[in-house]
């Protein structure tokens, strides 16, 4: 596998990032209006890891990753993001916790009065100090790693639904954050948009080596994401040789009735004999 | 429809005033944070003083002919007409240039807050601005209430001087009294306190205004319906909490003054 060189945008350096695991649960639950939805639910991401996670719909799936940013608080249970404990954080001490963090929406969540431009731009110029000359420069690069450099002074209304799931990971990518979430980037979508959304996707990984959750009903997706790598000579998606599949930091985890019922790699999956994992995956 | 407990229902309800509360007090305590969206709560500013300004001003004119043409024929009874501009700079300063702003403004801008903000709700995009870091109170919320309440206090200001002008306008039309007469009766009748009354409420009600619509709007959920019916809700409380407001505030300005 060809090591991935340079990245598009410069990667926070190994030194200056926290050490110990990007994310960790720990006995979480949750319920809405009486009905649980995660109960008990533990694991771990580790640092350049991409965990994606599955069930079926009102599983949770998108609820972890609501509660890992903080935007909602769980009944019970315990999450460390990036060494922080979200859990025991006030609303203003998250504020800065999740400026190292990138998430990018089911339906996008773009900035509909805002053009490209300053959607993507939109968290440096809050970050302040900067002027939007400064900004140029980093989002022309975030939006050409996403190929989308044309679509600069459009609104949201006028991209289609794959152009606005790539805007959104331009958006959630520009500050290099070490931890990036993605909430069904690839759903609704054809199966080309698909297979481009994943291509960003694994180049994110490959590149950057940022960590990620990424919330799918598309097996296929995490299966590609699993068995690919972005090669850099060539700027383009690689099939690993059979024998080094699973060989790239990519792991599964499976959500049922609240619990996780599986939590492993793409070998551990292969070899799993549990009846609802193998229908699941079949 | 789904029915539910009194005691749920009341939970419900003090629920929604307490957050009510919080969302009122971080609007104000976030001044006194950085940053400070001054782009922000300049653009509010024009979208919400001077859009209003053709609604407010015609408003304002047709309320002041109206409270002379039906103050005439009392005065007339009694022989005092030439009281009448003295009637209408005392009913336009203290009650009608406040409370008839705050209702024109409440109908145009806390419904405006409201399904702007609630889209945003049910879109994600509030959720995505605080996931990118951002306070969507210190962004959205405290610009807004700053900006409504000082140009509800322009606009008041405006109302006032529209409603004279209108009450002066009939009078001497339909009524021939001297212009001149009217507008220094008008003025001389004009204390501090009545000045000081007229001024006050628009800061309550421009803060009423506001943060009832940034409430709602940010409550917003059930999709489009959703927003829908927070639009409603929030100029039906503002509208109400004016009126009430206004009732409560006359009355304690009017202790403190010792009006009689």
């Amino acid at each position: 596998m060809t090591a991935p060189p340079i990245a598009v945008a410069e990667p926070i350096p190994d030194t200056q990032r926290s050490p110990g695991p990007a994310l960790v649960f720990e006995n979480v639950a949750i319920a809405f209006e009486g009905r649980t939805v995660l109960d008990g639910v533990s694991f771990q991401l580790p640092r350049g890891e991409t965990k994606a996670i599955f069930g079926v719909t009102g599983s949770g799936k998108s609820t972890i990753l609501k509660l890992a940013l903080g935007l909602i608080k769980p009944d019970a249970g315990r999450i460390w993001v990036l060494g922080s404990e979200v859990t025991a954080m006030t609303e203003e001490e998250l504020f800065d916790l999740r400026r190292r963090i990138g998430m990018v929406f089911q339906e996008s969540a773009l900035f509909d009065s805002l053009t490209v431009r300053e959607n993507v731009a939109f968290r440096l110029l809050e970050e302040g100090d900067v002027t939007e000359e400064e900004v140029e420069k980093p989002v022309h690069e975030v939006l050409s790693f996403v190929e989308l450099e044309h679509t600069i002074d459009l609104f949201p209304s006028e991209l289609s639904g794959g152009m606005r799931r790539r805007v959104a990971i331009a958006r959630a990518i520009i500050t290099h954050p070490e931890v990036l979430l993605y909430d069904s980037p690839t759903g609704g979508l054809d199966p080309v948009t698909s297979t481009t959304i994943i291509e960003l996707i694994v180049k994110q990984r490959d590149v950057s080596k940022t960590s990620a959750l990424m919330v799918t009903h598309r097996l296929q997706d995490a299966f590609m994401m699993a068995t690919h790598y972005f090669d850099t000579k060539t700027g383009a998606l690689k099939e690993l040789p059979p024998g080094e599949r699973g060989e790239v930091p990519m792991s599964f985890l499976i959500l049922r009735d609240g619990k996780i019922i599986f939590d492993g790699d793409l070998h551990e999956l292969a070899a799993c004999t549990d009846p609802y994992i193998r229908e699941y995956i079949s | 429809m789904e029915i539910i407990s009194p005691t749920e229902f009341a939970k419900e309800k003090i629920q929604a005033v307490q957050d009510f509360s919080l969302l009122a007090g971080r609007s104000v305590s976030n001044l006194f944070r950085t940053p400070r969206y001054l782009a922000d709560t300049i653009q509010q500013a024009d979208l919400i003083g001077f859009g209003s300004l053709p609604i407010v001003a015609g408003a304002g004119f047709s309320i002041g002919a109206a409270l002379a043409l039906n103050s005439a024929n009392t005065l007339q009874r009694f022989g005092s007409l030439s009281l009448l501009g003295q009637l209408v700079s005392l009913g336009m300063v203290r009650e009608l240039g406040p409370v008839l702003t705050g209702l024109m403004v409440s109908g145009r801008n806390a419904s405006g807050i409201a399904s702007e903000l609630g889209s945003m709700t049910v879109t994600e995009q509030i959720d995505a601005m605080r996931a990118l870091g951002t306070d969507p109170v210190k962004k959205l919320v405290t610009p807004r209430v700053v900006s409504t309440v000082i140009m509800l206090f322009f606009l008041t200001i405006l109302a006032d001087l529209c409603g004279l002008t209108g009450g002066a306008a009939f009078s001497t039309l339909v009524f021939g009294i001297d212009w001149h007469q009217y507008w220094s009766t008008s003025w001389q009748i004009l204390v501090f306190q009545d000045v000081f009354m007229g001024l006050v409420k628009p800061v309550l009600f421009g803060f009423i205004i506001a943060s009832v619509g940034c409430y709602y709007g940010l409550t917003a959920h059930g999709g489009t319906q959703g927003v829908g019916r927070a639009t409603t809700q929030s100029v039906v409380v503002s509208s109400l909490l004016i009126i009430v407001v206004d009732l409560f505030a006359t009355r304690l300005l009017m202790t403190l003054f010792a009006y009689h």
